[in-house]
């Protein structure tokens, strides 16, 4: 009885109690899960248009803001470093494209899995070996982005807003809509459409396979980087952000995985969803339960709608 | 002209049925058990019995495990390590009731928990597929981790979260805990996966084997043929975490002494998962082919530096270590997708008909 009371009635009690904490964890939560939807973005664009689990990018947003900081502390300007940041990013999606895809066209999806598997493996030590493995801080003023924080005054409390956190919403917000006109208004996006949905279609048409790989794994890489400064202007840039993005598999898993829409609203779920269960039913357990609770809640979801909220219908043919 | 079965004529049922029929291969896997029980323990030095061989029957075990449940089952698991967590703690918690008990019958029934949960967390298997199920998997990696760590029942309510592995004997001699040998310890591991090898190479062969690999080629047209999906996948994934979790108990007790929730992570996981890549899915020799390459490969890399007279920090060979195997990985993956276990069976095939160039 005690704990039934503590599980379903506690925890609820003590959101309305304190409306302005709950608006701050939901706020908290909100922001967590608009970075997690950008990591899975970047999944989300390579499965479509490859069929591939990139399993590597999570290293990739890590890699992608290392090389940012490690350019701007060499003593290249701000914009600078970030061009060649958006150039590094290039050459390793046409590097991997021509090394790694253009090989293994054709293999089972477990083989893709493990190969990116591996090319995490590659991109964590030569991260490490080339910058160090100490935690490093963002050039978040050197990039424009705004610093400090807002206070609101609601229901007798406050409510504090960082502005970086702010401006990570926008700016994810504007690269979604950006990408939703890049796909369906330019002739690249078309191409990555049809690649996703049939390969050899897509041959018979006239589309490069290698060049949209390619492209789409820039595309990604792109997003990796903005992800990488957005997170490392809240969290300093080290190689824990990796294991943040194994959590983008959950969010993939309750979006779906082909669908963009989906890692929007599958990473708004498991961020507030996180925060709310850490912050309200922790304390039961002892706390922690951040490590794990997208995944159980990713393996609920499984059992009753198997391809996500959004995601294409699964058919098995036999 | 010599590994021909040529001339060797059944006159058994049973003779015919042998695991390995053909006398080359009995042959080579007697000399195989001879050096490994008997010259390794007189001639090996102890680092090398401790810090190489142990290690890799240790992991060759829990790749046996993984590979029954992903190479010949396909399913895909990346909880791994966890489930090889559960076995060790299961031994040590049966060990602190049951100190008198011999210390291998412990490792025995630890498996058995490790089973359990196993079975638990493939529930899902009966609905999900591919790599919806490998991150319910992770699910469950995660969620043993913190188990591990929260639980302090577990680790005994040891401030540190450590687990320490008391003394056990077998009359006077000491299996486990500071005392013990690297050679003892080397003799129970070797002994316990031989045997536990020879049980997997005859399931894996026998009905319930086969139901595993219906289902893993087509799962569907496996259930029409009447092979029940429940039965087939539940099995799997007991069998294979019995695998993981003996391994995981054999680790702590006999290899590392001790160990905290963190020798389980997720990086334990993707380790034995490349060992059953690079040595073969479905394939039972490329266990330990996987195994070994591995293990040793990282020591290689590390002494070559010290070797060239090149002085490198530790930390740097071990980025190089990383960026090494991970190259590796996609090479082998790019070339030869089956692993080691391949190349030894075009080998042997090359072996049939060596020293003539052609078969006739």
């Amino acid at each position: 009885m005690e704990l039934l009371h503590a599980i379903f009635v506690a925890p609820f009690v003590d959101m309305f109690t304190l409306p302005a904490f709950l608006l701050q964890v939901l706020w908290e939560g909100f922001v967590s899960g608009v970075l997690y939807a950008l990591i899975a973005l970047g999944f989300v664009l390579i499965f479509k248009a490859s069929g591939v689990f990139n399993f590597a990018q999570g290293i990739m947003v890590v890699f992608a803001a290392l090389v940012l900081v490690g350019l701007h502390a060499m003593g290249l300007p701000a914009w600078l470093a970030l061009l060649a940041t958006i150039g590094v990013m290039g050459l390793f999606a046409i590097s991997v494209e021509r090394f790694v895809l253009r090989k293994l066209v054709n293999q089972p999806d477990a083989i893709l899995l493990m190969a990116t598997i591996g090319l995490t493996l590659i991109v964590k030590g030569a991260g490490q070996l080339f910058f160090g493995a100490d935690t490093k801080s963002m050039i978040t003023e050197e990039l424009g982005l705004p610093t400090g924080s807002s206070v609101w005054e609601v229901f007798d409390d406050i409510v504090i807003f960082q502005h970086i956190d702010i401006a990570a919403a926008v700016i994810a917000i504007l690269m979604v809509a950006a990408l939703g006109v890049f796909f369906s208004r330019t002739r690249i996006g078309r191409a990555l459409r049809a690649v996703a949905d049939d390969h050899q279609a897509a041959l018979s048409v006239g589309i490069s396979l290698n060049q949209i790989w390619a492209i789409v794994w820039f595309a990604s890489g792109i997003v990796a980087l903005v992800t990488g400064i957005m997170w490392g202007a809240r969290s300093d840039v080290s190689f824990a952000l990796e294991i943040i993005a194994l959590k983008a598999l959950a969010v993939l898993i309750l979006g779906g995985f082909t669908s963009i829409p989906g890692a929007i609203v599958g990473g708004l779920l498991v961020g507030i969803g996180e925060k709310l269960a850490e912050v309200y039913w922790g304390p039961l357990v002892g706390g922690g339960i951040e490590a794990w609770f997208a995944y159980v809640l990713a393996l609920v979801f499984l059992l009753f709608r198997p391809q996500g909220l959004f995601g294409e219908r699964i058919i098995e043919r036999v | 002209m010599f590994y021909r079965e040529a001339g060797q004529f059944k006159t058994s049922y049973a003779a015919d049925q042998a695991l390995l029929p053909i006398l080359q291969d009995r042959i080579g896997l007697l000399l195989i058990l001879v050096v490994a029980f008997v010259v390794v323990p007189l001639v090996g030095s102890n680092f090398f019995l401790g810090a190489i061989l142990i290690p890799f029957l240790v992991f060759s075990l829990a790749a046996i495990g993984l590979n029954v449940l992903t190479g010949y089952a396909g399913q895909l698991s990346l909880g791994t390590g966890a489930f090889m967590g559960v076995g060790a703690y299961a031994c040590y918690k049966l060990t602190t009731y049951f100190p008198d008990v011999n210390i291998v019958v412990h490792v025995f029934v630890s498996g058995v928990f490790a089973a359990g949960v196993g079975v638990l967390f493939g529930l899902p298997s009966l609905r999900i597929k591919g790599l919806y199920l490998a991150i319910t998997t992770l699910a469950a990696q995660f969620f043993l981790e913190w188990c591990f760590v929260r639980i302090s029942w577990l680790h005994n309510h040891n401030d540190s979260g450590a687990i320490e592995v008391p003394r056990r004997y077998l009359g006077e001699l000491a299996l486990t805990g500071p005392t013990a040998t690297p050679t003892t310890r080397y003799l129970v591991i070797l002994s316990i996966v031989a045997l536990m090898t020879l049980v997997a190479a005859n399931v894996l062969r026998g009905r319930i084997g086969r139901s595993w690999m219906m289902i893993r080629d087509m799962d569907i047209a496996a259930e029409l043929m009447g092979v029940r999906p429940l039965r087939a996948k539940l099995s799997a994934f007991a069998f294979s975490s019995y695998y993981c979790g003996v391994a995981g108990a054999l680790l702590v007790f006999f290899w590392l002494g001790s160990a905290e929730a963190d020798a389980f992570d997720i990086d334990q996981s993707f380790l034995i998962l490349f060992m059953v890549i690079i040595g073969g899915m479905g394939s039972l020799a490329g266990c330990f082919m996987g195994a070994a390459f591995l293990w040793i490969l990282p020591i290689v890399i590390r002494a070559i530096p010290a070797a060239f007279g090149l002085d490198l920090v530790p930390a740097t060979t071990e980025h190089l270590s990383q960026i090494v195997i991970g190259v590796l990985i996609v090479f082998f993956l790019i070339v030869e997708p089956h692993g080691f276990a391949r190349l030894w069976q075009l080998a042997k095939e090359k072996l049939r008909t060596w020293p003539f160039p052609y078969a006739s």
